[in-house]
């Protein structure tokens, strides 16, 4: 950072940082509309027993967190630090989910 | 050296994310609780499922997806320089987000005037996986709805802010960041209607 230094004048004008490849409404309102659906699904597979309960719950509702996620919180705009320290911080906690129940498992 | 402003808005959101790591691992924890507790007591937990009202949890679910949507495309609003739909998208996540606290209230006090609230006399006369249940029902949605009242208050200072030109196309990372703690608290709703609402 510290050609700052030398071209202060630069940055006493506020740039955008990453300007013109925005995604316009279009792409939020489809990834909504998904969203929507996937719940919708999830709502459906809930009447179907309890198998397809758990199934729709372990696999629905990930995957609306991911859209969210990758779209609504432009982690898809992202370089790859921010996207490591979710997976990473993610990571963490399936490795504590299976150890809880492995430990179960075994009792 | 007057007027130099420096800027590191990925560092602003790099921080923001650290910050929101550590809430996932907050929330993880209750739902690895919460595995382990249906693991143990599933028959508790379907009857528990089967007591709240599900229609109610669906309209909040659709209620928050929208409201993110929303703040979403303030930020497109913002960066296209369309202050006043800015204002417009900010100000329907607020009202969206305080209808959300609304119904959640209805929710509360129906089960609070059935006896069933932490500590009640009717809660201790029920089975111990029940009591689980709703004791980790009452945490999490309670956790959750602090959540949401937190993030209501950085998004009415946040619309203040754009109407005052204080969040404007050129500078928006604050409106990004609040923005992606409300998602975050929208991520965790995704997950308790699956394992409360619809759990029977």
């Amino acid at each position: 950072m510290s050609e700052h230094a030398h071209s202060a004048d630069l940055n006493t004008v506020p740039q955008p940082e990453h300007p013109a490849d925005h995604p316009g409404y279009g792409t939020f309102i489809k990834v909504w509309v998904a969203l929507l659906i996937l719940t919708g699904c999830l709502v459906g597979v809930s009447h179907l027993g309890q198998t397809a309960a758990v199934w729709g719950l372990l696999t629905l509702t990930p995957l609306k967190a991911a859209l969210v996620f990758y779209f609504f919180m432009h982690l898809k705009y992202e370089g790859p630090l921010l996207k490591i320290v979710v997976l990473v911080t993610l990571g963490t906690l399936l490795i504590f989910f299976a150890l809880l129940f492995s430990d179960v498992a075994f009792r | 050296m007057t007027g130099h402003v420096h800027r590191d808005d990925f560092g602003s959101r790099l921080g923001m994310w650290l910050f929101l790591v550590t809430e996932i691992v907050l929330f993880g924890g209750l739902f690895i609780g919460y595995s382990y507790m249906r693991y143990l007591y599933p028959a508790e937990f379907h009857h528990g499922g089967s007591e709240l009202n599900a229609t109610l949890g669906i309209i909040n679910t659709l209620v928050l997806l929208t409201s993110s949507l929303t703040v979403v495309l303030s930020i497109v609003a913002i960066q296209r320089a369309e202050k006043a739909r800015a204002m417009a998208f900010l100000g329907s996540t607020l009202v969206l987000g305080l209808v959300f606290l609304v119904i959640k209230s209805f929710e509360w006090a129906a089960k609070f005037h059935h006896g069933i609230y932490p500590n009640s006399a009717h809660l201790a006369t029920l089975p111990p996986g029940e009591q689980v249940f709703y004791g980790l029902y009452f945490t999490m949605t309670g956790l959750h709805g602090l959540h949401v009242i937190a993030g209501l208050s950085v998004l009415g200072v946040l619309l203040w802010w754009v109407a005052t030109d204080r969040i404007r196309q050129d500078r928006y990372i604050h409106l990004e960041n609040g923005g992606l703690y409300w998602h975050l608290v929208d991520v965790i709703w995704i997950f308790l209607l699956p394992l409360f609402y619809l759990a029977a």
